[in-house]
């Protein structure tokens, strides 16, 4: 932060403690996103294990930054951006949780699924899941760094992910139509698709959350379209 | 050693093995300046040594960190090998837990991954200092980014190949069957059945060599490209090499370049080789005469990511691609429909263009409106002045 110094220096530390245990939280839904997308991609039942197993920690993590939060907001009465920061750090926190609950139920489904699917082409989930990938990472990123424009590229780049899910959620429809044994693979791998999807609104969220406790400002109901969206980019 | 001493270095900074962690004594006081044989005595004129400074002079990439897991300095290497990707380092669990556990001993070493925006794995080792309070670690990285991709491409490519292949394989068989049985003597069949034949064939080399293409730039993905790319003569370039395939078409090529355009931080093979293959689709799937633009601009403020970047597109008036395709063209071996593009195209180029572009750290877009024709535009940063 480019604010002068807290008068009270071990202020700055819990402030600086919250950014870490939220830098943490973060880090570790992320692999837990990563995990889960690797499971279903390459069929691999050790990733969702480990996807499935990071969860607890996720959710200590979030009581912990939960119980500081209110700590500061009761004993220390900020101000400004510092107010703004602490509340974003309470709502972020929630959202970070339900990232972790999707990554961890992506990893469920595709143990369920195991290879039952195998004949389905995954190219969309990949191109998804790399989408979802990038955008939490950018989120986290504006986090940590307190980055509004870092925060506007999730914000925009949104579309491109609800795109590739209307386009999966066409395709594997008509996979089921063609053959209804496939029915009970597509309906895993469209909950799949769903919950990659929500994991990316959850990231437009918190770069939402960014924005406002940097610049104090909300940004607006609906997110622009168009525009230089990485469309299904790598 | 007493040279590191005399500037007021201790052990800490020294990747030096031999001395145990524990010993830690205060510097020694100067030594005489006539000590090291063989050394002139320092000129007190000169700029005294830091740490980024000696850390920046290691052509290894190392990153130190100062209590509380703060980044007290990152290296030119490593600001090389991770560009912005630092901050998902440092909170990787992976990390985090070998930090954790350093609490305990002085030395660790993990491997992780990371996978957005390009893949990297990489592996790093931990040394910290363990006096009370000082909190300093260093993290030395190396980069096993293209050990695992050439295992990962050696998978991807005996799928794809055996795949893709299959067909164009099993209809050059069975021509050769055909004209070594029922058309053996057929001589208007044979010359079909060679010029069909030809073309299967020619498919094929081209999948190849543009699975190997594909494969060497994943390879260097995690590498950002280092030259410096000015975008006009570039555009001319591609757009002269397009000639002989335009007039075959019938369409026309307009370039339209922008005045005073900035370097883009870019490597000129690869981007060439980007806008070669959007004329190439540009003029495959338009199918008939069509007009096509080639642009180079300056990208308007808060239409792509927030650093300053060039927009080069090309565009044609040629029957667009259906909305429910758009997200997934950049899929290998994707193909919107059985147009007679895609009988000849190899399924890969758009695949070759994102993967390029992903590792320019630029965005690829695809607009299209059936009927009034398709607009592929790539955003690419500018070069910084004076790098």
């Amino acid at each position: 932060m480019s604010n002068p110094g807290h008068i009270v220096t071990s202020y700055e530390q819990e402030l600086n403690q919250l950014r870490g245990l939220m830098a943490r939280m973060g880090g570790l839904v992320e692999s837990q996103t990563a995990h889960a997308i690797q499971a279903i991609l390459e069929h691999n039942p050790e990733a969702a294990q480990m996807a499935m197993e990071q969860d607890p920690e996720v959710d200590a993590l979030e009581r912990e930054v939960e119980a500081r939060a209110i700590k500061m907001l009761a004993l220390r009465a900020p101000m400004a951006q510092d107010l703004r920061e602490i509340v974003s750090a309470l709502k972020v926190t929630s959202d970070l949780e339900r990232i972790g609950d999707y990554a961890a139920n992506v990893a469920k489904r595709s143990l369920r699924l195991g290879t039952a699917g195998a004949d389905i082409s995954l190219g969309g989930l990949r191109n998804m899941g790399r989408l979802v990938q990038e955008g939490l990472r950018l989120a986290i990123d504006a986090l940590g760094q307190n980055d509004k424009d870092k925060a506007l590229d999730v914000w925009r780049s949104d579309k491109a992910v609800d795109e590739i899910y209307t386009a999966m959620f066409r395709e594997l429809v008509t996979y089921m139509m063609e053959d209804p044994r496939n029915i009970g693979a597509c309906t895993h791998l469209l909950f799949i698709a769903k919950n990659l999807e929500r994991i990316g609104d959850h990231a437009t969220n918190i770069a939402e959350r960014v924005h406002y406790a940097v610049t104090g400002e909300m940004l607006p109901p609906a997110r622009p379209r168009g525009g230089f969206t990485p469309e299904a980019t790598p | 050693m007493s040279l590191w001493r005399r500037h007021g270095f201790g052990n800490a900074l020294l990747p030096d093995r031999r001395r145990p962690a524990r010993d830690w004594s205060p510097p020694d006081p100067p030594p005489p300046a006539s000590s090291p044989p063989g050394l002139p005595p320092p000129d007190p004129s000169l700029p005294g040594w830091s740490l980024p400074l000696l850390l920046d002079l290691l052509p290894h990439p190392v990153v130190a960190l100062a209590p509380g897991r703060l980044v007290r300095h990152a290296n030119g290497a490593a600001q090389a090998l991770l560009g912005d990707a630092l901050p998902a380092l440092l909170r990787h669990p992976i990390l985090v837990q070998a930090l954790d556990r350093l609490d305990g001993a002085s030395v660790e070493s993990v491997d992780l991954a990371m996978d957005v925006p390009v893949r990297r794995v990489l592996r790093v080792a931990l040394r910290a200092d363990r006096r009370a309070g000082s909190g300093l670690v260093l993290l030395s990285l190396s980069d096993r980014t293209e050990q695992d991709a050439v295992e990962r491409m050696r998978a991807d490519f005996v799928a794809n190949a055996s795949h893709e292949l299959r067909t164009p394989l099993a209809s050059l068989i069975g021509f050769i069957e055909t004209l070594q049985g029922p058309a053996a003597d057929d001589a208007p069949a044979r010359v079909r059945f060679l010029a069909i034949m030809e073309a299967q064939a020619a498919r094929m080399a081209r999948l190849i060599d543009n699975l190997l293409s594909l494969s060497r730039i994943q390879m260097h993905e995690h590498r950002r490209p280092d030259g410096s790319v000015p975008p006009a003569p570039l555009l001319r370039r591609v757009a002269d090499a397009h000639e002989p395939q335009l007039r075959a078409a019938g369409s026309t090529l307009a370039v339209d370049i922008a005045d005073g355009l900035p370097p883009m931080a870019a490597d000129p093979d690869q981007l060439a080789q980007v806008l070669h293959n959007l004329l190439d689709n540009a003029i495959k799937y338009a199918r008939g005469p069509a007009r096509i633009v080639l642009r180079a601009e300056a990208a308007q403020a808060g239409s792509g990511p927030s650093q300053g970047g060039v927009v080069l597109s090309v565009s044609d008036d040629g029957p667009g691609i259906a909305p429910q395709h758009l997200p997934r063209l950049t899929e290998r071996f994707y193909r919107a429909d059985d147009g007679p593009g895609a009988r000849t195209g190899s399924g890969l180029g758009l695949a070759i263009v994102k993967h390029i572009v992903g590792r320019h750290g630029g965005r690829l877009s695809i607009e299209s409106t059936p009927g009034q024709g398709t607009c592929v535009s790539v955003w690419l940063p500018v070069r910084p002045h004076g790098t």
